[in-house]
């Protein structure tokens, strides 16, 4: 929807069409197509080294694409010569190892952006970081320093960061893969809170029983290519392609939870 | 068992190396007390121009040692020659002694027929070990920018931190913290390589020592002058080591040399 009074199709929030991104000789995405609506949540799985992280990490601009486009909200922002800032501050991006800044406390990990990007003052920030920590029971540790965390600490911290820049899409890469077992329940608790409130998201994940419990879609990756998706009964019970049937029954029947 | 194996060390020295055929000419040469009190103060006066020296030049080598590796870390393609160049740099400076460093600028620059102030040894003295000391110290940061891990970079423009943003609050605060005892080593070498201005003119602790030598027809005064120095290094040393010692414990790992 648009404002001059025209009804069209509303426009994905992220869309990739054809990317293509090699690293010297070897391609890890091959005229890669994606489409993520707004307010949509759409899992990513498939084998390690598919590239999943590979497609998050393009969408924020974190790697440049070799060829193709990424659309956000229908601007193409992976053309070349734009200023990849203030696109990034729309979309967030947690990452599997947390990546929290070690030498500051967990207050200025969550305010450093907003006011270092955002002019935002330190008594403004610092308020609306505290809403954030409070909602996701880190009030407490918001003097505390990482190393004094827990991992499941740590990644709620590091998803309270991304979101203090009130990004409009939030790109998860296999946040609970580093955690003991019994913290990963912590860190899902967030995704569903983040799920309820209509955030889009696009999260690369290894755990099946989760994927199909949030996404609204599935994608299935195969060497870089989206072999198959569909709505997670769909995908994980009906699955079309030979090579997702292999994948879900190597994985469900190594990592049942 | 130190405390013993010590003990025994020092009491063998002091009784033995007196016995030595030659003791009585070396003590009488060495350690002569009469002359000791008689250069001593001048010496330490003398040292106060080695205190001045290293206290402007080692700010000033601190500086372009950060500029140097800045330098070097550029990644965009247009300011290649900048890395080129301050690789060059560190090339040089590292590959040639101090000594011949402070020779060709302290006596070629003056030669050159400035007038004052810019003709000072001094000036020109202190410009060589900045020049040469510089070179060190920017492999120093560099090895410490470098030891930060990629992710924190990640992490710090994903939430729309400029590359500039992310070197000044995430990368560097964390990489010059962990090269404090590597400085600190650095800059005791300076404090005893400050000595070498005095080849090109400076009356400083050194050279005060060769003319109390020379005027007294012993060596005392190099003793005396050796002295002042480890008053100053030892101290200096012991906390480097304390500081390195206390960041192995803190971090778990080895500090960047
Ligand atoms: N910086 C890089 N340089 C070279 N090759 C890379 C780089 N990053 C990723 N790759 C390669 O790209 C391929 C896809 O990697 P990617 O990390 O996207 O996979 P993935 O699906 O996220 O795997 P995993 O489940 O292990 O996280 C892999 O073969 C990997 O080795
Ligand atoms: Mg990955």
């Amino acid at each position: 929807m648009n404002g001059n009074g025209v009804r069209e199709v509303a426009l994905p929030k992220v869309e990739l069409r054809h990317v293509t991104k090699a690293f010297g000789e070897r391609v890890v995405l091959d005229e890669f197509d994606l489409v993520v609506d707004d307010g949509e949540v759409v899992c990513l799985i498939g084998a390690s080294g598919s590239g999943k992280s590979t497609v998050l990490r393009c969408i924020n601009l974190l790697e440049p694409i070799d060829d193709g486009e990424i659309f956000l909200d229908g601007n193409d922002i992976a053309m070349p010569g734009l200023d990849p800032d203030p696109i990034r501050q729309r979309i967030g991006i947690v990452f599997q190892q947390f990546n929290l800044f070690p030498h500051r406390s967990v207050l200025d990990n969550v305010t450093m952006a907003p006011r270092k990007v955002l002019g935002r003052g330190k008594a403004e920030s610092a308020a609306s970081a505290t809403v954030l920590l409070t909602r996701f029971g880190l009030r407490d540790k918001a003097d505390a320093y990482p190393d004094q965390l827990s991992g499941g600490q740590q990644q709620r911290v590091a998803i309270v960061r991304a979101l203090a820049m009130r990004p409009e899409v939030m790109l998860l890469d296999e946040i609970t893969s580093s955690l003991d077992p019994e913290l990963v329940g912590e860190v899902l608790d967030v995704v569903r809170e983040l799920k309820r409130e209509g955030m889009t998201m696009l999260i690369a994940t290894h755990e099946m029983a989760f994927a199909r419990e949030i996404a609204d879609r599935v994608c299935f990756l195969h060497d870089g290519v989206l072999l198959e998706s569909g709505r997670p009964s769909e995908l994980f019970d009906r699955p079309q392609q030979e090579r997702t049937r292999q994948f879900l029954a190597r994985v469900t029947g190594v990592t049942a939870r | 068992m130190a405390v013993v194996s010590t003990a025994v060390v020092g009491v063998a020295v002091v009784v033995l190396v007196p016995k030595a055929p030659g003791w009585k000419r070396v003590e009488a040469s060495f350690f002569a007390g009469d002359v000791f009190a008689d250069v001593f103060p001048g010496l330490l006066r003398a040292f106060w121009l080695d205190v001045k020296i290293f206290a402007w030049s080692a700010p000033c080598i601190l500086a372009l040692a950060m500029l140097i590796a800045l330098a070097r870390n550029v990644r965009s393609p247009a300011l290649f020659p900048l890395r080129l160049l301050a690789a060059l740099y560190t090339d040089v400076f590292r590959g040639v002694p101090v000594i011949l460093t402070i020779y060709l600028i302290g006596f070629g620059i003056p030669g050159l027929g400035l007038e004052r102030p810019w003709n000072s040894p001094l000036l020109w003295g202190s410009m060589a070990l900045v020049l040469a000391y510089s070179a060190y110290v920017a492999e120093v940061f560099r090895a410490g920018i470098e030891s930060v891990h990629e992710g924190q970079r990640a992490a710090a423009r994903s939430l729309g931190m400029s590359s500039r943003q992310t070197m000044t609050s995430v990368v560097l605060p964390q990489a010059v913290r962990r090269v404090v005892p590597a400085l600190m080593n650095d800059m005791i070498s300076l404090q005893k390589d400050v000595a070498l201005v005095s080849l090109i003119g400076p009356i400083e602790l050194l050279r005060q020592a060769d003319v109390d030598k020379s005027l007294n027809a012993n060596f005392t005064p190099y003793v005396a002058a050796a002295m002042i120095f480890l008053a100053v290094t030892i101290p200096l040393t012991r906390l480097a080591d304390y500081l390195l010692h206390r960041q192995r414990r803190r971090t778990g790992a080895t500090a960047v040399a």
